[in-house]
């Protein structure tokens, strides 16, 4: 669906003021390569300035790459731009497609119209989308007047309302609140598996990744730190696991080989005790502790998806480069 | 509407004074015929969305210029429909009342051919075209600009004069009367009004016209593609 060679864009920034204007060249993607199939879910993370919306501003044909390769459904998206426009769907969280005056049910109308979808079909997916989405009473309501929540929902069924074979969503649940993300995750979840819709989103709330995507990518500095299965990314960055066990009696913490003790709490109640999951399952690690203590309750704890990413923009820093050249 | 017929009044009493100063007739235009270009042009203005709003070059500004450039349409011509559809509804509110309000309480000088109404109102739709092909370069440039506020400010406070609506075209000295028929300007308001008023040949008025409406919108076709390429949009 999404394939990316060596995909690079330089921007040019000014430094100085004055007449003699100098600029600088400053890389925003460099060097981006990865392939997306039809009907995977991915997430595209990575701090603000990573690069994520350039990157999705040239899967959408909107900036021209500096170098590299990029089809998206087939078509090179710069210069076929209202072709993919057709075939793909797009959602920025921060920007609005809907028309800001109209009632919603009208905006979806035009869009009918620019996307020339067929009246059956238009009719079809509008209510499935109002349906699981709950827009049924907003319909008439003027776009201006919608909470950030409801519009939300408006733009998602706007980008779907031709059917695209791939949503692109550019943080999505931006500025929404609990009830609203949750609603939003599982419709977009709904359509990735029902209709195989493949789903590429940028976001900063990990649950989002963690709810939708089975692959996550993460960029920082315009290059592509890692690219896999959430668990393998936590498995390679996070070596270490966690087992919390509390007691029936106050007690010293079981003594097993590759096991560190690391800390314990209410006078030896609880203790936590880390292992590598390389070196033993939890299950073994629980057998081994249950044989020396007994155990009251226990509790494996997986490090937070926030961590892994975090471990991973510390390992980038230390390998130490810059992404600017003048 | 209102403010279009008080400033109708205020033309046509400065207009018709500098008439009287002059014997009652300046390059063909009587008080009759001055009544109608002032009534007319006061109509047209509206009509043609002469200074029409900045909306395109705000949108580039801000970035959201992103959401028209992904849709699979042209954007020119989908604003162009967005203007024509506008023009219908000014037509109703902006260009019949002034020009009703004229025909009924001052001396007006109406077409000598039946032929000229039709005529007249393909002269405005084309005026219209390039009225908006003018706005269309304009806001591009914002691409290049980024804030392109000064050269709006700039359109507005010329066009009026360029285009013929201060005081008719024919009242320029000849030197500058022959500049700006080579110009696309006239286009927008004094060749309609003269199709009107039957001064000059109607068919050589539209050709005219109509070679400027193709040139403009073909350089905006080109400013656009261009803006596409090389340009960024702005905001994350």
């Amino acid at each position: 669906m999404i394939e990316v060679e060596g995909l690079r864009r330089e921007f040019k920034v000014a430094t100085s003021k004055g007449l003699r204007r100098r600029y600088k060249t400053v890389t925003a993607v460099d060097g981006v390569s990865f392939g997306v199939a039809a009907g995977e879910a991915v997430g595209y993370v990575g701090p603000n300035g990573a690069g994520k919306s350039t990157t999705i501003k040239m899967l959408t044909g909107i900036l021209v790459p500096t170098s590299g390769r990029v089809r998206v459904s087939g078509v090179d998206p710069s210069k076929q731009r209202r072709d993919l426009a057709r075939r793909i769907g797009v959602v920025f969280g921060q920007r609005s497609q809907l028309w800001w005056d109209l009632p919603l049910r009208d905006s979806f109308d035009l869009l009918r119209s620019i996307y020339r979808v067929p009246p059956r079909d238009y009719r079809a997916r509008l209510d499935e989308c109002v349906e699981l989405l709950g827009l049924r009473e907003t319909l008439a309501t003027p776009v201006r007047q919608l909470s950030l929540g409801q519009r939300m929902r408006g733009e998602i069924t706007a980008a779907l309302l031709h059917a695209p074979e791939l949503l692109v969503l550019d943080e999505p649940t931006i500025g929404l609140d609990l009830e609203s993300k949750e609603r939003l995750r599982e419709f977009l979840k709904d359509i990735n598996t029902r209709r195989g819709t493949t789903l590429l989103l940028t976001t900063h709330d990990l649950d989002d990744i963690e709810r939708l995507c089975p692959r996550l990518m993460v960029i920082d500095h315009g290059r592509v730190l890692a690219d896999g299965p959430l668990d393998d990314l936590r498995a390679e960055v996070t070596p270490e696991r966690e087992l919390v066990i509390d007691l029936r009696e106050p007690g010293p913490a079981p003594d097993v080989p590759g096991v560190t003790a690391v800390r314990s709490e209410a006078g030896g109640l609880r203790h936590h005790l880390t292992f590598r999951r390389a070196e033993m399952t939890a299950a073994q690690l629980i057998t081994l502790v249950v044989r020396q203590v007994e155990v009251h309750d226990l509790a494996v704890v997986e490090p937070e998806i926030d961590d892994v990413i975090r471990k991973l923009y510390q390992r980038q820093t230390l390998t130490g480069r810059t992404s600017v050249e003048s | 509407m209102t403010t279009n017929v008080v400033f109708g009044l205020l033309r046509v009493a400065v207009l018709v004074a500098a008439l009287k100063a002059a014997d009652g007739e300046i390059a063909d235009y009587g008080i009759a015929a001055t009544n109608t270009y002032v009534w007319i042009g006061q109509g047209l203005l509206g009509f043609i969305l002469l200074w029409g709003t900045n909306e395109l070059a705000e949108r580039v500004r801000s970035g959201d210029v992103v959401v028209d450039l992904y849709r699979p349409w042209n954007l020119q011509s989908a604003l162009l429909a967005e203007d024509v559809g506008r023009s219908g509804f000014a037509f109703l509110t902006r260009l019949a009342p002034p020009v009703l309000f004229g025909m009924l309480l001052f001396p007006f000088q109406f077409p000598e051919n039946a032929v000229q109404w039709p005529l007249f109102l393909v002269s405005a739709l084309i005026a219209l075209v390039i009225s908006f092909a003018f706005r269309f370069l304009i806001d591009v440039s914002a691409f290049w600009l980024i804030d392109n506020r000064g050269l709006y400010g700039f359109w507005n406070v010329t066009s009026g004069l360029l285009c013929g609506l201060t005081v008719p075209i024919a009242f320029f000295p000849e030197w500058a009367r022959e500049a700006l028929w080579m110009t696309p300007f006239p286009a927008l308001l004094q060749a309609p009004i003269d199709v009107f008023l039957g001064h000059g040949s109607a068919p050589k008025l539209l050709l005219y016209q109509a070679f400027w409406a193709v040139v403009m919108l073909g350089l905006g076709h080109l400013a656009l593609q261009r803006a596409v390429r090389k340009v960024v949009v702005q905001g994350g």
